[in-house]
């Protein structure tokens, strides 16, 4: 499959990868790889170029919205902020797919978004406003959305930026516990090294629109590979350089020195 | 010649702008059956965009009566026939004044709301999060927002011309002694169903192009702050342009 920004810089270019079903799949890699524009292709956001992408047994290529959006009812997407509706309440949050999509009575409706909650932890939150929530709780809250609707697949997108220990823990529990309870198959996109080997069935390793490294998060410590080994040991530099390409250091200091 | 060929290419560019949001019009239209079902999220968003501009619009609507008042007077008494208040403040208002003020503060207060909501949506991937969750965020909440600003702006239009004719009263009547009967009903007598019609047109017209300029700006903003200010500051500013442009077209038309 091959994708590039607006017919310019190529994003991704022979990328082939297969995500084994019920399991947790890791998508790593340095920023700016393309790990979140690889969720958007997956899920029909944007479509690739050229190549094909199967979810669920359905070629995305040429879906019709309708179709796409079907497909998406079984798809849960945790984003990287949470992405709540603000004007809605934390119960109403998880409410609102089963309310678009379901002519469910009222009391069942609140029964399976408490359940949710419950499962995450913030039943005691359910009257809340997303803005009186921690960015932790906010993603606890989104990941009872992305769950109500009982998805097969479930993505999430960075789940650990920015967040404590604490909540930490929490949504690495929560992804591993939802795995093995529900038999989701789950995508993770992350770049959490040490995090995301905890809970990885398997890891796949970008890096210049390709996949270097495929394995085990064991597998990948001792990966016979100059990007995977600078990735998993967090040097700076190596064949991901340090420096975005720029001319000369010495010639652009000096010239900028004969302007003045 | 660089000249010409900045006119020509920013003639082409707002040609362009102009058919996006043409497109982006016909969208809204083929969704709207569906979305009109949803009587819950529109009258919220008659709320958003009407209730709460009230005050703005009765406000300005009796100080623009009160000056049309004042002025109409003034140039009235010279030709001894100050009587005719009534009928020339009314004529003001309700053909020119109250839908073009009225949409002019509309697209200030509900318009520049719409477009930082919806731009904000955008930027916090809330839009994005609806797609996922095969939830259409045009029908969801463009529509919604998009038939509440139609629906709002010309009750407020009425409401701004009805205020401002007991403003221009206030002043003649009471405080420059014009007299009562002959105010109301001079005013009876030359305003007709199609003066009102004039305003109602007008107002729904107007409506229309702000409540769209606005929706359009949000929806399409870039996901960022600075993205989200540019879309209401352009909101605003076309919408301006765009109501006393179509308020020259309309009037012509009405002739």
């Amino acid at each position: 499959m091959a994708y590039a920004v607006n017919g310019g810089r190529a994003v991704f270019s022979g990328l082939d990868m297969d995500i084994p079903r019920g399991r947790i799949t890791a998508v790593m890699g340095p920023s700016g790889t393309g790990k979140t524009t690889l969720l958007r292709l997956i899920t029909g956001q944007v479509r690739a170029d050229s190549g094909s992408i199967t979810v669920a047994g359905q070629e995305l290529r040429g879906l019709r919205r309708a179709d796409l959006y079907v497909l998406r009812r079984r798809m849960g997407m945790l984003f990287q902020n949470g992405a709540l509706l603000t004007d809605l309440s934390v119960f109403e949050n998880v409410a609102f797919p089963l309310r678009e999509h379901t002519d469910l009575p009222e009391r069942l409706i609140r029964q399976l978004v408490l359940t949710k909650l419950q499962a995450v932890g913030l039943r005691g939150a359910a009257e809340l406003m997303p803005a009186e929530l921690s960015g932790g709780m906010s993603r606890r809250v989104a990941l009872a959305r992305a769950i109500v609707m009982d998805p097969e697949i479930l993505i999430y997108d960075e789940p650990f930026v920015g967040l404590d220990p604490i909540s930490l823990g929490v949504i690495l529990r929560l992804i591993r516990r939802l795995n093995d309870a529900l038999g989701i198959t789950s995508i993770v996109v992350s770049h959490d090294v040490q995090e995301i080997s905890t809970v990885a069935d398997v890891v796949f390793l970008l890096s210049g629109g390709k996949v270097v490294a495929r394995g085990t998060p064991q597998e990948l410590q001792s990966y016979p590979s100059d990007v995977v080994r600078q990735f998993i040991g967090g040097l700076a530099d190596g064949p991901v350089p340090f420096h975005f390409p720029a001319p000369d250091y010495f010639g652009e200091l000096l010239a900028r020195d004969e302007d003045a | 010649m660089k000249l010409i060929q900045e006119l020509w290419s920013s003639l082409t560019e707002a040609l362009v702008g102009l058919g996006a949001v043409m497109r982006f019009l016909l969208r809204l239209v083929a969704v709207a059956p569906r979305a009109l079902l949803r009587v819950d999220l529109i009258s919220q968003q008659v709320y958003n965009a009407g209730a709460l501009s009230l005050v703005i619009i009765m406000l300005s609507g009796l100080f623009v009566g009160m000056v049309l008042g004042l002025q109409g007077f003034q140039l009235l008494q010279r030709f001894g026939s100050e009587e005719a208040l009534g009928t020339a403040a009314t004529i003001g208002l309700v053909k020119e004044l109250g839908p073009v003020v009225t949409a002019l503060l509309f697209a200030g207060r509900a318009g520049t709301a719409l477009a930082s909501e919806l731009g904000l949506m955008r930027a916090t991937d809330q839009l994005s999060a609806m797609e996922m969750m095969a939830v259409d965020p045009i029908r969801r909440v463009v529509v919604p927002r998009f038939l509440g600003g139609v629906i709002a702006m010309p009750l407020l239009a009425a409401i701004f011309s009805v205020i401002g004719i007991y403003g221009a009263q206030l002043v003649g009547v009471q405080i420059m002694g014009v007299d009562s009967g002959s105010f109301w009903s001079q005013m009876r007598g030359a305003v007709g169903l199609r003066d009102i019609n004039e305003g109602i047109v007008k107002s729904c017209i107007f409506g229309v192009a702000c409540s769209l300029i606005a929706v359009y700006e949000g929806y399409y903003a870039e996901p960022t702050a600075e993205g989200v200010g540019r879309a209401t500051t352009r909101t605003v500013v076309t919408s301006a342009v765009f109501i006393l442009f179509l308020d020259y077209l309309l009037t012509a038309a009405f002739l």
